[in-house]
């Protein structure tokens, strides 16, 4: 089993290559993802930000092998453990599912279920990956895990029902189920987001503990870029279904390239800045998938697109790194010029939200 | 938990209770005295009724006839006066005005067969429905789902008395593969219970399985797109895991409501297809008792078929508890 999960050593965990997936519908296709790329490696977090409809959780689904194959074209690479999930059958998927790889739900009152115990879940999660193992020795592995995550009583709390829990707690239960199987991949989309503010920080501080505890590659996907300051070492911003931009958490929140990053920034109130300030929100809302505009997909919305004649609403702009020494690893899709758009982020972003 | 259930009953014996009055002063309603119709002949003479009304006591403020209708239905009692009387024992539903039999023992022989016929047709379109709803939503827009939806459409569109008829010329007259439909009791003769009993079954089952098919397939449906299905599939369960242990278990419970109601509405007669089968069962001996308005059948039929959806009701309820865990705390 050991040599099942561990196939290949080198390189990073997860490799994303060109992905594109797309969903036929009565009204047309969707492009959900576009061509997008990245990687994660063992023991780092990369944040995924980006607003609904921005492809985030679709890639997600696609790494763990959700989407119907029926009804979803998928292309491109994703290298799981060098394994690449599209090629795979999906009997082996399964086999990694919930073992190689785990994932952590938004809402853990909906995605936990209603007419099971708690434990019994935790303990079907165990279970299915190891088939030799008995009731009690699982039943030992679920109340060790839940009390791994932080909860207290786990003797008892193991036999309870998740609408006996807490929020907090049920978000809790939800991570001791995903990393039961000591999962080298975590991908927790919006963990944070159903949950109260003061439970949000303990919740990712959890999840920081376990991936420094078994050296996971953990994806965080969130709209939130509190979330991402917290605890991401890269950061994926995503728009329409492409990479907007990619670098260093340092980068992309200190010195974002992208229109539509300094969008998501200019829109958070900051703990420090003048209560009085108006925050800027990015105009308009994102684009139908099935009709993305042409060019820039984020042209109609872009304070500073280049329209007449100009490159944004026609040619799709490349995925570049910056051209300013010690940038190379910071990427951005944009047709504005590096010097304009240091001028115009000096001018007009960095004073609103949390840009400041 | 306890004090739900106990809730529960005593809020069914109050319904039972406001039923047993609303069909009692139903007995008052309806357009032809008590009296005459027990006197029966046209040449009625009115010291006849006036001496019959007595002899019934119909003369009795309301409530005290009630009182008695009650008593009669926990001790029992005579009915009529002098020479006439009757003795009824608990639980006492009344005297037949026809044939001054109590009415419990004329019901007596209608209630095996209306049970027969709904209890097995209840096994076949739960089965037939779950089965059809379920693998229609797990095969969505195949030729499975297609199937299944044509069949709930022709299943509501049919009429019993249409496939019941077309069964008995085809199985019974055409290949003589079956006896007549007809009720021989399953302790006298189990074989013959279930050749008399199979062509109701499979009419009444077919009928109400298009209900069944459409209800559990919306549900699954519904079900699958739950987050805790996705859940169960990200842990990496089987699709039979998944399909069965996680979403079927969730989409059963409304069926389980229905199915408790229905079979309760159905003890209380299943009129067409006992009498597309020509069987003496409760639903027809009350249609013949409207017919002759032979009140105290009627009345005893409609309370008793009350009784029966109540009680289902309450199974239900119970049901639900064993069921849904949430419902146990609340």
């Amino acid at each position: 089993m050991a040599n099942a999960k561990h196939a290949q050593d080198s390189g990073p965990y997860l490799q994303v290559k060109d992905l594109r997936v797309s969903f036929a519908t009565e009204d047309g296709v969707v492009r959900a993802v576009d061509g997008v790329t990245f990687s994660v490696e063992r023991g780092k977090t990369l944040g995924i930000v980006g607003e609904s409809g921005s492809g985030k959780s679709v890639t997600s689904m696609a790494i763990m092998g959700l989407h119907n194959r029926k009804r979803t074209t998928m292309s491109g690479e994703l290298l799981v453990d060098g394994q690449d999930i599209i090629q795979l059958p999906e009997e082996r998927i399964r086999k990694l599912r919930g073992h190689a790889m785990s994932m952590i739900f938004q809402d853990p009152l909906t995605a936990l279920h209603p007419y099971y115990t708690i434990g019994r879940q935790i303990i079907e999660a165990y279970q299915i990956h190891h088939p030799e193992a008995n009731k009690a020795k699982s039943r030992t592995r679920a109340i060790e895990m839940l009390d791994r995550v932080g909860i207290p009583q786990p003797n008892r709390r193991v036999d309870q029902y998740s609408h006996e829990f807490s929020g907090g707690m049920r978000q809790r239960a939800m991570i001791a189920m995903a990393l039961v199987n000591n999962p080298d991949l975590i991908i927790a989309d919006e963990p944070t987001t159903a949950l109260d503010v003061t439970v949000q920080a303990q919740i990712l501080d959890l999840i920081e503990d376990l991936q420094k505890e078994f050296n996971s590659a953990v994806i965080i996907i969130t709209h939130d870029l509190g979330v991402v300051s917290q605890t991401a070492d890269e950061v994926l911003v995503m728009y329409a279904g492409r990479v907007a931009e990619f670098g260093t958490a340092e980068q992309v929140l200190k010195a974002p390239q992208h229109p539509y990053a300094w969008g998501l920034l200019s829109s958070v109130p900051s703990l420090t800045g003048d209560a009085e300030e108006d925050l800027v929100p990015i105009k308009g809302n994102p684009p139908s998938l099935i009709n993305v505009p042409s060019g820039c997909a984020f042209h109609p919305r872009c304070r500073y697109a280049m329209l007449e004649g100009g490159p944004c609403d026609i040619e799709v702009p490349q995925l570049l790194p910056l051209q300013a020494p010690g940038e190379s690893y910071h990427l951005v899709a944009c047709h504005l010029s590096e010097r304009h758009r240091k001028e115009v982020y000096e001018q007009d972003v960095a004073s609103v939200g949390v840009a400041q | 938990m306890l004090r739900f259930f106990i809730r529960r009953v005593l809020l069914a014996v109050l319904t039972l209770f406001a039923v047993s009055v609303t069909t009692f002063l139903l007995f008052f309603a309806a357009p032809t005295s008590p009296a005459a119709t027990m006197c029966g002949s046209k040449v009625c003479s009115n010291d006849q009724i006036v001496r019959i009304t007595k002899n019934l006591g119909l003369d009795r403020p309301l409530p005290v006839q009630y009182a008695e209708y009650m008593k009669g239905i926990f001790v029992g009692r005579d009915v009529g006066l002098g020479t006439d009387t009757i003795h009824c024992p608990a639980p006492c539903l009344g005297v037949s005005f026809r044939n001054n039999l109590p009415v419990l023992s004329i019901l007596s022989h209608g209630f095996p067969i209306t049970i027969s016929i709904v209890l097995g047709g209840a096994v076949i379109w739960l089965s037939l429905g779950l089965f059809l709803g379920t693998t229609a939503a797990l095969r969505r827009g195949n030729s499975v789902d297609r199937f299944a939806v044509g069949f709930s459409l022709v299943g509501a569109s049919m009429q019993i008395y249409v496939l019941g008829l077309i069964l008995i010329s085809v199985f019974v007259y055409g290949l003589g593969w079956l006896p007549r439909p007809g009720y021989t009791s399953l302790f006298d003769n189990p074989l013959l219970w279930i050749e008399g009993m199979l062509l109701p079954w499979i009419t009444l089952g077919f009928i109400n399985s298009a209900a069944y098919t459409r209800l559990s397939r919306a549900q699954m449906l519904e079900t699958l797109s739950e987050d805790f299905v996705r859940t169960a599939r990200s842990k990496g369960a089987s699709r039979r895991t998944v399909n069965y242990r996680h979403a079927l278990r969730a989409a059963i419970t409304p069926i389980v409501t229905i199915f408790g109601i229905d079979l309760g509405a159905n003890l209380g007669g299943v009129v067409i297809t006992e009498t597309t089968f020509n069987m003496q069962g409760v639903g027809r001996i009350a249609v013949n008792a409207i017919g002759n308005l032979n009140l105290p059948v009627v009345m005893a039929t409609v309370l008793i078929a009350a009784t029966f959806i109540v009680v289902a009701n309450v199974v239900v309820d119970m049901l639900y508890a064993v069921i849904d865990p949430r419902v146990r705390l609340s």
